[in-house]
């Protein structure tokens, strides 16, 4: 700690406070903000700039913060850390004139360095510049199996990867439709270059090809009993399928079919956390999937199903209803989309056979049979998409 | 007076009201030269920062649009090729080598410069406002912020213009989409939330200097109880101020009036069908009768 003080001159402002500082900076930066060594310059530079009692307070905000999340947290730390009292409610108030912002005692910021009250926690790792742990984390949760995570964290973890691994996936979708170069367009740029050699005659021509639109995704979540444990995570999944490709919706379904694609596009989590309760009501009771195809097609089959779709089904194919009924909904379907592909979070297990009434039915309808039951599985749905 | 309250002075006089906190972020913004990144949601004036500090400084303002495709050619630079083609067939009867050629069609005159290559070969620093960042490719991104820490464009043909001036980027956010880690560290940061009442009170004020005191005071408490309805698009400073001008020209000068004249000034608030269908008449008497 004291090497990375060191690098800073302190001509203006005194040791303690530079120390002080470079703490505050890591201090954050172990609750998860993206600062490394240059903000730490910059804080100083801050401290050196602060014009008033207030300003250190706003300078490290705009500096530390990068994203909403980090905006929130930053009062809390910020007051934990430099130990202002009831300092909550002075911030805000801070837009009203006559406040008690000037209360604020410019004094105070450099004198509490005794008495930390937050955990700096180990030092071990600091100095390296940035705070970015994502990557091995990743590879050791791509194999576990969504059952066998228990902590919080760890499914919220899980979640959030989840969520992203859609997102990844519209990107590499997208990144291969860039380079496609034969098409009906002139590409000017190219044929100019590619003239030269001829003197300026484009003999060569370059075409450049439209992106390829992308393809509609349905997606069908069951959220019975037997699929409680998935449940939450192919949700995570379908809120990231939904904010990350323009054109997709998801529907879950038990004993009846409630569309989510609306609620799953709020953006702030506890807002989707609060809507979703409020359609949860019957979750994880039985399953019909036959009727709630059925409800679907009469619903939202004309609408939806067309020659660029996807229709992806999440489920365990444990079925109360028809077999019957479930095929001949599914051939409905079938006749009308692109792709119709099966996610199965029991298929790859020890010793399961897809035996179960709706998945004997089903299956010779199915384009795509596969497995999801960890990250690795979800993720291999991407060559799927890419071929369609 | 602290250089703070001084350059917020000067702010509310290029026409942006800022709140002290946004103030000392944007005197921090000129004294570091980092990017600014500024996030909120839609109309609470995010854009408008950028414009406000162009006039304040007396500078050029470049403003990049993003959305999805944008790419060098429209955010950088491009040939004029109808040029370059013309030229060419000029020069056929000169007895010139192919370099010779090749460097006059590929010299400045035929270069267009779009705006990222504008904003940093300007003689004064400029104010570069890259608007809604979230919308464009992540690939467009991380070129991006290979600019934003060299500030120089490399063109094969040309080779590598440095900056002769560094400009002030100001890059707005809708949340479209995650932006990158890496840009969001380069960037100083503020979120823009809705404005508190007093603010928006002056804002209102600032922009129709014909509205009366109390017809003001009665229009920011009505917007603020809209927001806090669970509407799928919130009306921001932008539809309010919309609405003031609405009421004028309507000659509403009271929210008192008739309420079916009200409602048919809702237009400029609320923007989908849900939330239209949210508002019914009778949660539309409920909030004027609040608000008054």
């Amino acid at each position: 700690m004291s090497t990375e003080a060191s690098l800073f001159n302190q001509a203006t402002i005194g040791d303690i406070l530079v120390t002080r500082l470079v703490e505050f900076v890591r201090l954050t930066r172990k609750n998860g903000f993206q600062v490394g060594i240059a903000e730490a310059i910059d804080a100083i530079k801050v401290a050196e700039l602060c014009f008033e009692p207030m300003g250190l307070y706003w300078g490290l905000r705009a500096l530390l913060c990068s994203k909403a999340d980090d905006w929130r947290r930053f009062d809390q730390l910020f007051d934990s850390y430099w130990q202002f009292e009831n300092s909550k409610r002075q911030v805000q108030s801070s837009s009203r004139p006559n406040g008690k912002l000037e209360q604020r005692s410019p004094k105070k910021f450099g004198i509490a360095a005794d008495s930390l009250q937050v955990q700096l926690g180990d030092d071990s790792d600091a100095g390296d510049g940035s705070a970015r742990g994502g990557a091995c984390y990743q590879a050791t949760h791509l194999q576990k199996d969504f059952r066998f995570l228990t902590t919080a964290s760890d499914i919220e973890a899980m979640a959030l990867l989840v969520q992203r691994l859609a997102y990844r996936m519209r990107r590499r979708l997208r990144r291969r439709w860039q380079i496609a170069h034969e098409g009906k367009r002139l590409q000017l740029r190219h044929t100019v270059r590619y003239s030269l050699s001829y003197g300026g005659t484009p003999l060569e021509p370059v075409y450049s090809q439209r992106r390829r639109k992308q393809p509609r995704l349905i997606l069908f979540l069951d959220v019975s009993r037997s699929m409680n444990i998935y449940s939450y995570f192919f949700l995570r999944f379908a809120h990231g399928i939904i904010s990350a490709f323009d054109d997709a919706h998801a529907f879950i379904y038990h004993t009846h079919l409630v569309s989510i694609t609306d609620a799953l596009r709020e953006q702030s989590n506890e807002k989707l956390k609060e809507k979703l309760t409020a359609i949860s009501a019957g979750w994880a009771g039985g399953t019909r999937i036959g009727d709630s195809l059925q409800y679907f097609n009469q619903q939202f089959g004309r609408k939806l199903l067309s020659r660029g779709t996807l229709f992806m089904v999440l489920s365990d194919g444990l079925d109360t209803g028809s077999p019957a009924l479930l095929a001949e909904q599914l051939k409905i379907i079938k006749q009308r989309v692109r792709r119709l592909i099966w996610l199965n979070p029991l298929l790859g297990r020890e010793g399961y056979q897809p035996l179960a009434g709706g998945m004997v039915a089903a299956l010779p309808l199915l384009d795509v049979f596969a497995p999801a039951f960890n990250l690795e599985t979800l993720a291999a749905l991407e060559s799927v998409l890419i071929k369609i | 007076m602290s250089s703070r309250q001084h350059f917020q002075t000067c702010l509310e006089q290029s026409g942006y009201i800022a709140e002290p906190s946004l103030a000392a972020t944007l005197l921090l913004f000129t004294e570091l030269r980092r990017p600014l990144l500024v996030e909120g949601e839609a109309g609470v004036g995010k854009t408008e920062i950028a414009k406000a500090l162009a006039k304040l400084f007396d500078t050029q303002l470049i403003r990049l649009q993003c959305y999805e495709g944008l790419d060098t050619c429209t955010a950088v630079y491009e040939w004029n090729y109808q040029r370059q083609l013309l030229a060419i067939k000029i020069q056929e009867g000169e007895h010139l080598s192919i370099e010779q050629k090749e460097r006059h069609i590929f010299s400045d005159s035929f270069l267009l410069k779009r705006p990222l290559l504008q904003a940093i070969t300007q003689t004064t620093s400029p104010v570069l406002l890259v608007d809604e960042i979230d919308r464009a490719d992540e690939e467009f991104e991380a070129y991006l912020l290979e600019i934003l820490s060299d500030f120089q464009i490399s063109i094969p043909e040309l080779g590598t213009i440095k900056a002769t001036s560094i400009p002030y980027v100001v890059l707005t956010s809708n949340g479209t989409r995650d932006l990158s880690d890496a840009l969001r560290r380069r960037c100083l940061y503020h979120y823009v939330d809705y404005p508190e009442m007093d603010k928006e009170l002056r804002i209102i004020q600032q922009h129709e200097a014909r509205i009366s005191q109390r017809l003001a005071g009665h229009v920011v408490a009505f917007v603020h109880a809209l927001r806090q309805l669970d509407l799928r698009k919130k009306p921001g400073v932008a539809e309010t101020l919309d609405w003031v001008s609405a009421l004028l020209r309507m000659d509403i000068e009271s929210l008192n009036a008739d309420s079916e004249l009200i409602a048919q000034t809702m237009v400029c608030l609320l923007k989908t069908k849900e939330d239209r269908n949210a508002v019914t008449p009778e949660v539309l008497v409920r909030l004027l009768a609040d608000s008054v």
